[in-house]
């Protein structure tokens, strides 16, 4: 059986208000962050504007600004906040026994 | 030998007995009951085992139910025997010592287990968690021999178990792997402040730490962090976590996830047994507090013997008091989509509230210092109550908020006596503040200078703003504050640093009433070097609050990839370096390699990954980081001059080689050029520049505030000096006061502008003791900071952040092969 949820290691590894990378062969990369409070969200590591490196950003709350042309983005949602329009997808993730899981359809979707 | 059904009870702690107690509450004579308890005594308050360990209970202050509440309800404790198994078919249970009981129904309440992580060490003797009896025993023990003790985790567990050992007059250091304590129930800035008021009273602690091994021989001497530190400690105390202790129902075949899997009755997938407390998982949920466990107590109560209502599962709040300090939390306060912060530090008082709000309800808190308003907070949320009405007040609390008081801030501030107190910091009432105001300060500034009302702390800032508006003032303040987070401008920060000692950026946020929990992109990066910049000896870099460019040492461009630029001495280089560069940009596959506007090299289209690996390369070549990326100095241009060129009038590529290796790796409020002209024609375009020097017979004449950016501005002549080091000593202090001066991403430009250049003069060219103790401190300020941030990465510091966490590989997923 395949599973649905894909473990991709300990949630320690994130700095807090920090992000991590993971690169899907074929795919598009998944940027994973961490909030002051501990939680962690994934979007496609790309900005909707001028696909900056989201992941590359400064996270503040439940939002990062994008390195290169400053837009905020929810990590909640991926949609570009303020006057800025654009959304990028949001991985679903969720932390189970201090390890990440990222929803594995969501995570292959795009993928040739 | 009663007829009635036999109830069996596997655990003798809060949830088997509170079953229990419920159980008989409905219907007294319904079971015959045999409770089993591992521990060797009655039914105790686990929860109050850390006063035990203090020293403030003794034992028989938290029994819950003593014998005589076993005999008066006939209930048989079996106390010391703990039980290794179930038999589901025949309905048994065995126990250690080899007895065997047969149930009607059977009910689960054997909590958790204290994680272990698994480190080397973790067996030896002088390694305890704290969860029992033996364990509040083993602690008291190793308190009378005295000397250090080590807490591994900060969580609530961790913290009471230091703050007992350290009443008990041991050294305690608390080793915690989260940047912040009890991360689960409070924010980064509660956190934080706990942290502090812990140091304040002794304890070591440190976040972000991991352990790597206990070491000792035959007992514990000490632990050891993955970062080196090594740690003695006579006694290791592990409370990093619990799990639920699922080990036997597991083995009897139950349904288990996270926690033996129950429904809304407490009932297992067996019809005949039951479970309760910290060993279940309801809809997905394990709890860990006490509140949920009476809930469900009640809910197996009634579907037991009486009307079956079903829990529901609980929303949590917790209170406590961390070594004597208030701490409330409730609900959902990580934030999110359509959540308002409402916040509310008082730093004089060591208060910090946090309510979250959405769409017009409250749906978490974070209380620290004054936790009264908790419950009435988690009302609210409970409730799921519309407090639009109030909301304007609610950070306030009851007193003011609910009740009927009024909802306006503006009428709630007119309702004030005359002698309530303002500012807490001066102690200002609201009577003279009024005085002030009808005195002619129509202003908050006015209002600051003239009765220091909100001139320290500011976090009464509001109500004075409030009090303005009433007495009919209601202008905008003329300077613009930093950023949306706060009132107090770039200057006001700057000067509350170096006044209250300010030293990292939640003690800013803190000291200076932040209206957000962790800031925004523009102010972290602006506190961040407001402190460098103050602290030059001692401030810790946030990485997190600093641009991508600064935090990878590297230029990001437009697709992701990174440019590198290597420091070149005055724009000159070497064969070797020239080929030290070619066979990098082979070796990485760089893209371009262009020569830059500061006479240096860019080499283009660096991946991430490889940034170490190329720095490496670069510094084994005898080069340095260029800070081509920082607010930073960044390059200093030069053309030949006396050596070479026939109009050249000194030696303006020697006085740059000196300028910039005097000046490298110094941070600034933005990016900071320099260049030396050999004479006037100024081919190395010195009167665009931060700071410019023009070589002319007679000596040096300097430059300032130059900028070929946007607003192309030529330089001020600032003054001429006859020698080179002169010079370099000019320049050191006009650097230091721009950087000590100037808004963070102010460059030179604009703010001798806004200063004006006489301003500039008065503290540099007619101030020569200024000038001096200007020039020591930025001496003293490099010798801290003039590192090579490359050879440090490329040594292996921070290499996370250049690596991916994980790779997927779709077919060794799907197909399950590699």
């Amino acid at each position: 059986m395949i599973a649905e949820w894909l473990d991709i290691g300990p949630v320690d590894q994130l700095p807090a208000l920090g992000a991590r990378t993971l690169p899907v062969q074929g795919g598009e990369e998944i940027a994973i962050f961490r909030t002051a409070n501990g939680q962690v969200y994934a979007l496609i590591n790309k900005c909707p504007h001028k696909h900056g490196p989201l992941s590359q950003g400064i996270v503040h709350d439940t939002t990062v600004t994008c390195p290169l042309h400053n837009w905020r983005i929810s990590l909640l949602t991926g949609e570009a906040l303020g006057e800025d329009k654009g959304c990028v997808p949001v991985i679903p993730v969720k932390i189970d026994g201090g390890s990440i899981l990222i929803g594995r359809r969501e995570a292959l979707q795009g993928m040739a | 030998m009663s007829e009635r059904p036999h109830l069996v009870v596997i655990g003798n702690g809060m949830a088997g007995c509170r079953a229990v107690e419920e159980i008989l509450a409905r219907d007294a004579g319904k079971f015959r009951i045999t409770i089993f308890g591992a521990e060797p005594r009655v039914n105790y308050n686990r929860i109050m085992l850390s006063p035990l360990l203090a020293g403030e209970k003794s034992f028989e202050d938290i029994v819950i139910n003593g014998h005589d509440w076993y005999d008066k309800n006939g209930i048989e404790l079996v106390a010391g025997d703990s039980v290794t198994a179930i038999d589901r078919v025949a309905k048994t249970i065995a126990a250690k010592s080899g007895r065997i009981e047969s149930y009607d129904k059977l009910l689960i309440a054997t909590g958790s287990d204290p994680f272990i992580i698994p480190v080397p060490g973790k067996d030896l003797p002088g390694v305890i968690s704290f969860r029992d009896m033996d364990d509040v025993g083993a602690m008291l023990e190793a308190a009378n021999r005295g000397g250090d003790a080590v807490v591994i985790g900060g969580g609530l567990l961790g913290l009471e178990a230091a703050h007992g050992l350290s009443l008990r007059n041991m050294k305690v250091t608390v080793i915690h792997l989260m940047p912040t304590l009890m991360e689960r129930q409070l924010d980064e800035a509660a956190g934080w402040l706990l942290k502090d008021a812990l140091e304040g009273r002794g304890q070591t602690i440190l976040t972000g730490a991991d352990t790597a091994e206990i070491y000792g021989e035959g007992k514990v001497e000490g632990i050891r962090l993955k970062d080196g530190r090594e740690i003695p400690a006579s006694i290791v105390v592990m409370a990093v976590g619990i799990r639920p202790a699922t080990a036997l129902a597991k083995e009897a075949g139950l349904a288990i996830g996270r926690g033996i899997h129950v429904d809304d009755n407490m009932v297992t997938s067996d019809p005949d047994i039951l479970a309760v407390g910290e060993c279940v998982e309801h809809d997905g949920n394990v709890y860990g507090l006490v509140a949920p466990l009476w809930d469900m107590c009640r809910s197996l109560a009634d579907g037991l013997v009486a009307e079956p209502k079903g829990y529901r599962g609980s929303v949590t709040s917790t209170k406590l008091k961390v070594a004597g300090l208030d701490v409330f939390s409730a609900g959902d306060f990580s934030g999110g989509e359509g959540c308002e912060d409402i916040v509310l530090r008082d730093a004089t008082r060591g208060v910090y509230k946090r309510v979250i709000v959405k769409g017009d309800k409250v749906v978490g808190a974070v209380l620290y210092g004054d936790t009264a308003d908790g419950n009435w907070y988690f009302d609210l949320l409970k409730k799921q109550e519309d407090v639009s009405d109030i909301r304007d007040a609610l950070i306030f609390g009851q007193a003011f908020a609910g009740g009927g008081a009024s909802a306006n801030p503006i009428d709630a501030v007119a309702a004030l006596s005359d002698d309530a107190e303002i500012c807490g910091c001066n102690g200002v009432s609201k009577g003279q503040v009024m005085a002030c105001i009808s005195g002619g300060a129509g202003s908050l500034d006015a209002v600051r200078s003239g009765c220091k009302a909100s001139a320290s702390c500011g976090s009464c800032t509001g109500l004075v703003e409030n009090l303005l508006k009433l007495a009919g003032h209601d202008e905008e303040r003329p300077v613009k504050p930093m950023c949306k987070c706060t009132s107090f401008t770039h200057e006001d920060v700057r000067k509350a640093i170096v006044e209250k000692e300010l030293r990292v950026i939640p003690q800013v946020m803190q000291a200076l009433s932040w209206s957000t929990p962790d800031g925004c992109s523009s102010c972290r990066p602006a506190l961040n070097y407001y402190l460098l910049c103050a602290w030059p000896e001692s401030h810790v870099d946030d990485m997190q609050s600093r641009f991508v460019n600064e935090r990878m040492h590297a230029n990001i461009q437009k697709d992701g990839t990174y440019s590198v630029v290597p420091r070149m001495w005055g724009g000159v280089t070497t064969p070797d370096e020239l080929r030290a560069i070619a066979d990098a940009c082979d070796k990485y596959k760089a893209r371009m390699v262009k020569v830059t506007g500061g006479q240096r090299l860019d080499i283009f289209g660096i991946k991430k990954e490889d940034l170490p690996a190329i720095w490496a390369d670069l510094n084994a070549a005898g080069m340095v980081s260029g800070h081509a990326y920082g607010k930073a100095l960044r390059t200093v241009k030069t053309c030949v001059g006396s050596e070479w060129c026939r109009f050249g009038t000194q030696d303006s590529t020697g006085l740059g080689i000196k300028t910039e290796q005097m000046t490298w790796g110094s941070w600034m409020p933005h990016k900071f050029k320099i260049a030396v002209s050999g004479c006037p024609r100024n081919c190395a375009e010195a009167t665009i520049k931060d700071f410019g020097v023009i070589c002319v017979d007679s000596g040096y004449e300097l430059h300032i505030g130059g900028n070929g950016g946007i607003h192309l501005r030529g330089t001020d002549l600032l003054c001429k000096v006859a020698t080179e080091q002169e010079a370099l000593d000019y320049c050191a202090a006009f650097i230091q006061l721009y950087r000590e001066e100037a808004r963070y991403l102010d460059r030179t430009a604009p703010w001798v502008e806004r200063v004006g250049l006489e301003y500039v003069k008065t503290r540099i060219v007619d101030d020569g003791e200024g000038r001096a103790e200007l020039a020591r401190r930025f001496h003293h300020a490099q010798s801290f900071l003039q590192k090579d941030p490359w050879a440090e990465r490329a040594a292996g510091s921070e290499a996370h952040l250049h690596q991916h966490i994980a790779e997927i590989r779709p077919f060794a997923v799907v197909g399950g092969a590699a």
